[in-house]
C-alpha cells in the first residue's frame, strides 16, 4: 500500500540547512507520472493504480506496449509501475501524480532503487566475514572458513553465506527525508545517499 | 544531467569576491550563542581554495599566540557575514602547505 512517484537519480550534492550547517542531498528527477492503468479489485484481484514515467520515443516500443498506452491516451513512457492503493476506482486515468501534492517538504519517505552491481564478490565484502591475519605467518586470508559440519549432515545448509554475485538487486530504503521539492526544475532533494546508479529509476513511496 | 544538479543548488550560491590563495581576509563569522546571535572575525593567509559550485571550500591559516591555527570554510556558507582581502599576496603556488613548517618570517 501507499502512493507514490517514480523518478531518475541525478547524483549527489549539498545544501545548507537554516541554522547554515551542510546537508549531503540527493538529486532526483520527477516529471510526468501520468496513471496509465487502474486495477480493479473484482476484475483484477486486487486494487491498484498503473503509473507511467519518462517519456521515449514511440519506435522504442513494440505494438502491444504502444496499444496499452495509447488506450490511457498517454504518451509511451519508459517505465510502467503499479502501486497498490485502498481503492484504485477513485483515480482518473491520464492523471498526473504530482510531487508537490503527494509529498511535503521534510517529509519521511522510503526510496527503492536497483542497487550497483559489484560482480562475484567474496565473503568478506558481501556478506562482512572478518577474514583472518594478514601477516605473520597466516595462511588464512580472505576466505570464507568452513562451511559445514562432518558426516552429518554431510551436506552445506541451505542459505550459508558463500561467495556470488553482489549489488543489482532492489534495496529499499526507509525514512528518508525529503530536504526539498523544487517544482521549477521538478527536483526532489533527498537527505543522504539513495542506493543506485545515476539515472537509474527511484521509486519514491509515502511511509505507511 | 550534471548541470540540472548545478540548478537546484544556484539560489544558494553567494556573491563572493575575488581572492586567491596567498592573500589575507578577514573573514566575519556569524555564531549563535544561547540564541544570540554574534560575529567573529578571523584574518589569516588563504593557504587553499578547493572545489566548485557549492562544495567548494576556502582555508584560512592565522598565528594565535604563536601557534598556527586553520580554518576550512565552506565558501557559500551562509553564516559568512562577509570575508574581506585585505592584502593581496604573493605567491607561486595554489597549495601553501609550505607556510606550515615556517614560523615567524611568513608571507
Amino acid at each position: 500500500m501507499g502512493l507514490g512517484i517514480l523518478g531518475k537519480k541525478l547524483g549527489m550534492t549539498q545544501v545548507f540547512d537554516e541554522k547554515g550547517e551542510i546537508v549531503p542531498v540527493t538529486a532526483i528527477k520527477t516529471g510526468a507520472c501520468l496513471i496509465v492503468q487502474k486495477k480493479i479489485k473484482e476484475k483484477d484481484g486486487y486494487d491498484a493504480i498503473q503509473v507511467g514515467f519518462d517519456d521515449i520515443k514511440k519506435s522504442r516500443l513494440n505494438k502491444p506496449i504502444l496499444g496499452h498506452f495509447e488506450k490511457a491516451e498517454v504518451s509511451p513512457k519508459r517505465y510502467l509501475r503499479e502501486f497498490r492503493v485502498a481503492d484504485a476506482s477513485s483515480f482518473e486515468i491520464g492523471k498526473e501524480l504530482r510531487t508537490e501534492e503527494l509529498f511535503q517538504e521534510g517529509e519521511k519517505v522510503s526510496v527503492s532503487s536497483t542497487s550497483k552491481g559489484k560482480g562475484f564478490q567474496g565473503v568478506i565484502k558481501r556478506h562482512g566475514f572478518r577474514g583472518g591475519k594478514a601477516s605473520h605467518g597466516s595462511m588464512f586470508h580472505r576466505a570464507p572458513g568452513s562451511i559445514g559440519t562432518s558426516t552429518d549432515p554431510s551436506r552445506v545448509l541451505k542459505g550459508k553465506k558463500l561467495p556470488g554475485r553482489m549489488g543489482g538487486r532492489k534495496v529499499t530504503i526507509k525514512n528518508i527525508q525529503i530536504v526539498k521539492i523544487d517544482s521549477t526544475n521538478q527536483v526532489l532533494l533527498l537527505k543522504g545517499a539513495i542506493p543506485g546508479h545515476r539515472g537509474g529509476l527511484v521509486i519514491i513511496k509515502k511511509r505507511e | 544531467m550534471i548541470d540540472l544538479l548545478k540548478e537546484v543548488t544556484k539560489d544558494q550560491l553567494k556573491e563572493i569576491p575575488n581572492f586567491r590563495p596567498g592573500d589575507t581576509v578577514r573573514v566575519r563569522i556569524k555564531m549563535i550563542e544561547g540564541g544570540k546571535e554574534r560575529t567573529q572575525v578571523f584574518e589569516g593567509i588563504v593557504i587553499r581554495k578547493k572545489g566548485s559550485g557549492i562544495s567548494s571550500t576556502f582555508t584560512v591559516r592565522r598565528m594565535s599566540y604563536r601557534i598556527g591555527v586553520e580554518r576550512t570554510f565552506p565558501l557559500h556558507s551562509p553564516m559568512i557575514d562577509e570575508i574581506k582581502v585585505v592584502r593581496f599576496g604573493k605567491v607561486r603556488r595554489s597549495r601553501l602547505y609550505y607556510l606550515r613548517l615556517k614560523e615567524g618570517k611568513e608571507t
